[in-house]
């Protein structure tokens, strides 16, 4: 693939692109409209080994490429045919790669490879230095610590998440409501409400796949597309947001230009935000601005102190992309959802046949 | 009609002229982008009863009907919708009245229509397709620029790219197709291609197969309506081409949106709700 050769091809150039700044001087608004991949390898959170290191130097990008390249390799590599039969729980490459990602992804059972993950080509650059992560603000890269309410809250979320041991095993520990006993419980993303990964958010965040954003810029609208699940959110410039008692998936987006950046401030989200943890509190304001003729900067702070216990930001580039974004039915094909339903329905009376119970 | 006429000889009296109001509209009425082009930026909605039935059809009863004693009734699951599951009558979209179909696809229409609740993609909250996206009963906001055209509808938060520059052929089916715009003078013409057999052109069961082309005209006929056609070209399913045409109507009032329609949460008890640890009466 040659996606995975840039990650080299861009190392090599440090030094030659040094991006101009974020806005414009002299307040010309600029045409922000385009088609935009926003995938990246830079985390979203910094690794807490790095501290408050802001930047990589060039022989640090080159070892974390290397890094990506060894892993993006192995986990492209065709499957071999003759494989043996995984061992039950799995013994996939997964493992033994370190790569949370691919636990899901791939499948720690026989997955088969990277082909329909596409996480970008390679990290991002802002005024020329290699980012360490997507988050700035703390200085750390991390988000801050959440208040005792929403700790409480994703401690019981967590609780409905186990790897899958084909057994119905809620029923013993005892949880009532079940992860699985209705469709409304189970994440957005499996429902086709909203992409996973806050891919539509705001704010907006890279995710595994389906990255691209379409961006069309008139005069009193904003339109940005966000390919998967085909959300478009709907900007009204120079505009007051909507009452509270209207919430919406997206939240309500307003925006106004300060000299050459789009800033876009958005509230009135529903009680399940795209974005993980957050509450129907949630307040993001994103900054849209140009670097140059192929790239943006996006910038966004969030804000929900009933989850947060202070403001968090974060920057990252989309660059232009002269790819299509192809249409992304979700909800109209949505076997899993069922399957995931009704598995869930069969463990429970393997499990309840078991222990005698109703 | 006293009244009328007493309006009549005001305004002769005060020296206006008193226009039809289709002649009150010109081309000088119509907003421009700054390359000259017509502006259709604006949310819009159709305005009348196409997606019960893009066909003539007299009010009946309901979508789904069963013989009664004395003529036709709503089907049991139906029943106790009453009046609001009637369907309003129309003259019709569809130029000439009538769809040619080939003899084997009318009956699949009737077909369609006994097993209406089973078989309208609508009822399941799938992405509408192109043409009858246009003319449900929400509206849809267009985006338009010098360079860009995009539609996003309200219903199911479907959303179509129309791109203007030649894209060759659609690489695969999808429910809303790909679009190709292109101007003729004021009129923007979008030819929709790979659009898939899963959608329907009304509630009343016009079907279609992936074969079928559309050719959409939107033209500005004043500063807040687009007469909006469509030529319907499917070898499989119709004997010939045939055109519907209405007007669009721009949603004038003051703050007004596209609300959040993404329906998908409105139809999972609907289509999930059998697999619930504890299902509900259905």
């Amino acid at each position: 693939m040659p996606g995975r050769l840039a990650i080299v091809f861009s190392l090599s150039m440090i030094g030659a692109a040094v991006l101009a700044g974020a806005d414009t001087p002299g307040g010309e608004r600029p045409d922000l409209s385009g088609t935009y991949d926003v995938a990246t390898r830079t985390p979203f959170q910094r690794p807490k080994a790095l501290g408050e290191k802001l930047t990589l130097t060039q022989e640090e990008a080159q070892a974390v490429a290397r890094r990506e390249a060894s892993i993006a390799a192995r986990a492209d590599a065709a499957s071999d045919p003759n494989r043996e039969v995984p061992e039950v729980g799995g013994s996939g490459f997964a493992g033994e790669l370190d790569v949370p990602e691919l636990d899901f992804a791939a499948g720690k059972v026989g997955g088969y490879n990277w082909f329909w993950i596409d996480r970008g080509s390679g990290a991002f650059q802002i005024d020329g230095a290699w980012r360490t992560s997507i988050v700035i603000d703390p200085p750390n890269g991390r988000l801050p610590p959440m208040t005792p309410q929403a700790q409480k809250r994703a401690g019981a979320l967590a609780k409905l998440f186990r790897p899958n041991t084909g057994t119905a095993w809620w029923l013993e520990a005892g949880l009532n409501p079940g992860p699985y006993d209705d469709p409304e419980i189970r994440p957005l993303a499996e429902r086709c409400l909203l992409g996973f990964g806050s891919t539509g958010g705001p704010p907006m965040l890279p995710v595994l796949y389906n990255n691209l954003k379409r961006i069309v810029q008139t005069e009193d609208h904003v339109l940005i597309f966000v390919e998967m699940v085909h959300d478009a959110r709907i900007v009204r410039m120079n505009a007051e947001h909507a009452p509270p008692e209207v919430r919406k998936w997206l939240g309500d987006s307003v925006g106004r230009w300060e000299g050459g950046t789009l800033v876009v401030d958005t509230i009135n989200f529903t009680d399940r935000p795209a974005l993980a943890n957050a509450s129907r509190n949630l307040h993001v304001v994103e900054r849209f601005s140009r670097i140059d003729t192929d790239t943006l900067l996006y910038r966004f702070t969030v804000e929900d102190p009933t989850v947060w216990t202070a403001p968090w930001s974060g920057e990252y580039v989309w660059p232009a992309s002269d790819q299509r974004v192809y249409e992304y039915a979700c909800h109209e094909a949505n076997y899993s959802f069922r399957g995931i339903l009704g598995g869930a329905r069969v463990l429970e009376t393997e499990m309840e046949g078991k222990t005698g119970e109703e | 009609m006293k009244f009328t006429l007493g309006v009549f000889t005001a305004v002769c009296a005060m020296g206006l002229a008193a226009m039809p109001a289709a002649a009150q509209s010109s081309k000088s009425e119509i907003a421009r982008l700054a390359n000259g082009k017509p502006d259709l930026n604006g949310i819009w909605q159709a305005l009348n009863s196409a997606n019960y039935d893009i066909e003539r059809h007299m009010a009946r009863a309901s979508l789904q009907l069963r013989e009664g004693p004395h003529g036709p009734l709503p089907d049991v699951p139906l029943l106790r919708l009453g009046a609001v599951g009637a369907v309003p009558g129309g003259m019709g979209v569809v130029e000439g009245g009538k769809i040619p179909y080939t003899p084997e696809a009318a009956a699949k229409r009737e077909e369609n229509r006994k097993n209406w609740l089973d078989r309208d993609p609508e009822i399941k909250c799938y992405l509408p397709g192109v043409p009858r996206a246009n003319y449900m009963p929400f509206p849809f906001q267009i985006f338009h620029n010098e360079n860009s055209i995009f539609i996003a509808y309200e219903f199911a938060g479907a959303t179509r790219e129309i791109y203007t520059e030649d894209v060759g052929p659609a690489e695969t089916d999808s429910w809303m197709g790909q679009s190709v715009g292109r101007w003729e003078g004021d009129t923007l013409v979008v030819d929709v291609s790979g659009l898939n057999d899963q959608t329907w052109l009304d509630r009343s069961g016009t079907h279609h197969s992936y074969k079928m082309r559309v050719t959409e005209r939107y033209t500005p006929i004043g500063p807040n309506h687009l007469q909006y056609e469509a030529v319907i070209e499917d070898p499989e399913v119709f004997t010939r081409s045939w055109k519907i045409s209405m007007p669009l109507y721009r949603r004038i009032e003051e703050g007004a949106r596209l609300m959040d329609f993404k329906c998908v949460e409105f139809v999972e008890e609907l289509i999930y709700g059998e697999y619930r640890r504890k299902p509900l009466e259905r």
